[in-house]
């Protein structure tokens, strides 16, 4: 059974995590320095479906975003990408293994 | 091949519960520089430096082994290491850099401190109490360690009475500003940053430079703490004229820096595609942050990069016939040159 799913639904009500906002345009991907594509829609789609094993496989990625802001910059939705980036970080920390 | 991410930062997350900071560094050298300006200790005021700039040249011993690990068979071991890592202090055996190395960072924080005397501000220091605010180990999300790290640094805070902090990096001011109070139920702490300091005081420059040189935003001053005009004004006032990057302000492009711990190589790709966006614009690059400064200076192409605080420093000295007129008549002091 999907961990992941129990975890980011936890997550909506105890810290925040917003990714239903997404509306999966692709203007944060644009302006991302790191030019990664899956960061961060489609990574939230992972998480939204509960997909543990496609979440855990982007482990890379999502330790190597900057943090840096630059698609909240542009997100039309106001969707807080980094903090979601974090949470996810941290949900990889303690179950993703 | 990067080492194992989780155990990397569980080395980190461990050294912040066990030692206070994310590569423990020892605390005598971290605030030398505050012991040879005399500043005196504590107050309701206080300069918190966060030790940001002085842990760079640490880093940089680590992420060079950590290149040299990531192509070997050591790599696999980083999960024993961790575990030895709880009852040795790791940093010890393999992070010293020169006397040298950490010279140009621990300047920065004399600079910041030499500028606030310069425009009359009244701030004490903490000495061994000035600890890491856990940027990192907040920035991979070892949310649990920053949050027990964060109580004990703000009880630390109070026990020393102090009721502002003035920061000199964008990611210290942005953990104590704007992390903490998240973490923390009643945190009452001001928070200003020194670069708004120095502007809310219409600091004046008695050496003004008269130099181009282009601005480079961090991106958390930029698109976290709104800190953009504080220091364009004193830049300014300091008679630099500076050239805006086309990528500025709140649309600043990332140094790369917050991947160089685990992924040394991305750092290094965003860090060139900044320096080719900055290059072509001035000889001189003006930085306000460590991580941006040790990034962008690596990756450096036919530009130099400098602190912020360099510039201010060397324009508010006085001129040189302002420093023999003070110097002739009077009992040699002790607080010359500060
Ligand atoms: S810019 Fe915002 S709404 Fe558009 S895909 Fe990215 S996160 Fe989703
Ligand atoms: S915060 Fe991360 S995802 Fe967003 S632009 Fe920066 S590197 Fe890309």
């Amino acid at each position: 059974m999907s961990t992941l799913i129990a975890a980011p639904l936890d997550m909506t009500v105890r810290d925040g995590f917003d990714a239903e906002a997404c509306m999966n345009c692709g203007f944060c991907s644009a302006t991302c320095p790191l030019g990664v594509p899956i960061l961060p829609r489609r990574l939230f789609r992972y998480v939204l479906f509960g997909m543990d094993d496609a979440v855990r496989a982007e482990t890379e990625t999502i330790f190597s975003c900057l943090l840096c802001r630059s698609c909240e910059q542009s997100c039309p939705a106001g969707v807080h990408i980094t903090e979601n980036v974090r949470l996810l970080r941290g949900w990889l920390l303690r179950e993703g293994r | 091949m990067p080492l194992p991410t989780q155990d990397v930062v569980g080395i980190l997350a461990d050294n912040l519960r066990i030692r206070r900071n994310v590569l423990p560094i020892p605390a005598r050298q971290a605030t030398r520089w505050a012991r040879a300006l005399d500043l005196p200790r504590g107050g309701e005021v206080v300069l918190y430096t966060g030790l940001m700039y002085q842990l760079i040249p640490y880093i940089e011993r680590l992420v060079a082994l950590e290149r040299r690990l990531g192509d070997t068979p050591l790599a696999r071991l980083t999960g024993l290491g961790r575990r030895l890592n709880r009852f040795v202090n790791g940093v010890a055996f393999v992070a010293r850099p020169s006397a040298g190395e950490r010279a140009e960072y621990e300047r920065v924080p004399a600079n910041a401190a030499r500028l606030l005397r310069r425009a009359g501000v009244e701030f004490g220091y903490l000495y061994e109490d000035d600890l890491y605010a856990g940027t990192l180990a907040y920035d991979l999300g070892a949310d649990e360690a920053v949050a027990a790290h964060a109580r004990r640094v703000v009880a630390i805070l109070r026990k020393n009475g102090v009721r502002e902090v003035i920061t000199i990096d964008p990611h210290t001011t942005n953990m104590l500003r704007s992390v903490y109070p998240r973490l923390i139920g009643g945190y009452d702490l001001r928070v200003r940053n020194y670069l708004e300091v120095l502007a809310e005081r219409g600091m004046e420059f008695a050496s003004p430079l008269g130099r181009r040189a282009v601005i480079h935003d961090p991106c958390v001053y930029a698109r976290y703490e709104n800190i953009l005009e504080p220091p364009r004004r004193l830049l300014a006032s300091a008679g630099v004229d500076v050239a805006e990057p086309e990528k500025a302000g709140s649309l600043t492009w990332c140094c790369g820096g917050p991947a160089e711990a685990l992924y040394p190589a991305k750092a290094a790709a965003v860090a060139a595609a900044r320096v080719a966006q900055l290059r072509d614009i001035a000889p001189d690059c003006v930085t306000m942050c460590p991580i941006c400064l040790v990034n962008l200076r690596k990756a450096a192409d036919g530009i130099r990069f400098r602190d912020i605080s360099e510039y201010l420093v060397e324009a508010s000295a006085p001129p040189p016939d302002a420093t023999s007129a003070v110097r002739r008549p009077g009992p040699a002091s002790g607080r010359a040159g500060r």
